[in-house]
């Protein structure tokens, strides 16, 4: 099974590197662009044949090391 | 006073701060690889020193605070041996769980590495007696995610409690409330943005470092 982890900056702390982007793709003209977020992607196998135990092992790799959930929110696919 | 700096690989102030101590104190300080799984006996300073630990890869400091030596420096702190995290090694104890908060991108986006002026804001800690009546120190910043981050209740209850120990004059980096330094609740962990490792002798632009581990060899 393949998991995929999205990890991103919880809404309400500052993403500053969200913000710089932003302001460039206001430069390049795209005036409708709002909330941009920068988040990373983190993929990888796992050899479990159970999606529900999978599921929970991503998340708890998630809890002790994918995430900093003083600051961060994740999502988990496995598939 | 016995102290210890940890190496990580990345690890770039730990020699800086091995000077910093043995010239502020006249101690020598061992030298800890990451890998180890026993500290020295009878310590009384371990320091996580600045840098740049495994490349900053995830997040800052978050492999570290994975090594192997982090589990004995955490009980060595439940013991209550004094531990200063200077700069990457501050990221290092957020992210080991030893202090509250993380730290983030600074505000500018810019790595920021100049001479700050910082207020004392409590000198009734093991690691700040020895400023006594001062209320300033001047140490150098060199960060690029620096910026102090926790939630209001926790930047309540540390103001509350005396734990932000010391606050930027013109804060450099987007730090909450301008948070430079912080201590657990015990009063034995220290965080430190700024480097007290680069302001231990007057030739260094300050001397006002020295003060910090001054302070922690006198408790010792």
């Amino acid at each position: 099974m393949r998991a995929k982890v999205e990890v991103f900056l919880k809404p309400g702390v500052l993403d500053v590197q969200g913000k710089a982007i932003e302001g460039a793709l206001h430069g390049l003209g795209f005036d409708g662009v709002s909330g941009v977020r920068v988040g990373k992607t983190i993929a990888f196998e796992i050899g479990d044949a159970d999606p529900a135990k999978a599921e929970a092992d991503v998340k708890a790799m998630c809890d002790r090391l994918l995430a900093n959930t003083v600051i961060e929110g994740y999502r988990v696919e496995i598939a | 006073m016995k102290s210890a700096v940890v190496v990580f690989p990345g690890s770039n102030c730990d020699r800086d701060c091995a000077v910093a101590i043995e010239r502020s104190t006249g101690s020598h300080a061992a030298m800890i690889w990451h890998e180890e799984t026993a500290l020295p006996d009878g310590l009384d300073l371990i320091v996580l020193p600045g840098g740049f630990s495994y490349g900053d890869y995830l997040r800052c400091g978050a492999m570290a605070a994975q090594s192997p030596v982090m589990r004995e420096v955490a009980a060595a702190a439940e013991r209550g041996v004094a531990v200063v995290g200077i700069c990457n090694g501050f990221q290092v104890l957020c992210e080991a769980g030893m202090l509250p908060g993380a730290l983030l991108r600074n505000a500018g986006l810019k790595y920021v590495c100049k001479s700050v002026a910082l207020e004392v804001t409590n000198a009734q800690t093991r690691f700040t007696a020895a400023y006594g009546d001062r209320r300033e120190a001047v140490m150098t910043v060199g960060n690029g995610e620096g910026a102090y981050f926790a939630d209001d209740d926790t930047l309540d209850r540390l103001e509350g409690e005396g734990r932000v120990v010391f606050r930027y004059r013109d804060n450099p980096n987007g730090s909450a409330r301008g948070v430079a330094a912080i201590l657990n609740d015990a009063g034995n962990v220290l965080g430190i943005m700024p480097h007290p490792d680069r302001a231990f002798e007057p030739e260094l632009g300050s001397a006002d470092g020295a003060i910090l581990f001054q302070s922690v060899a006198a408790s010792a």
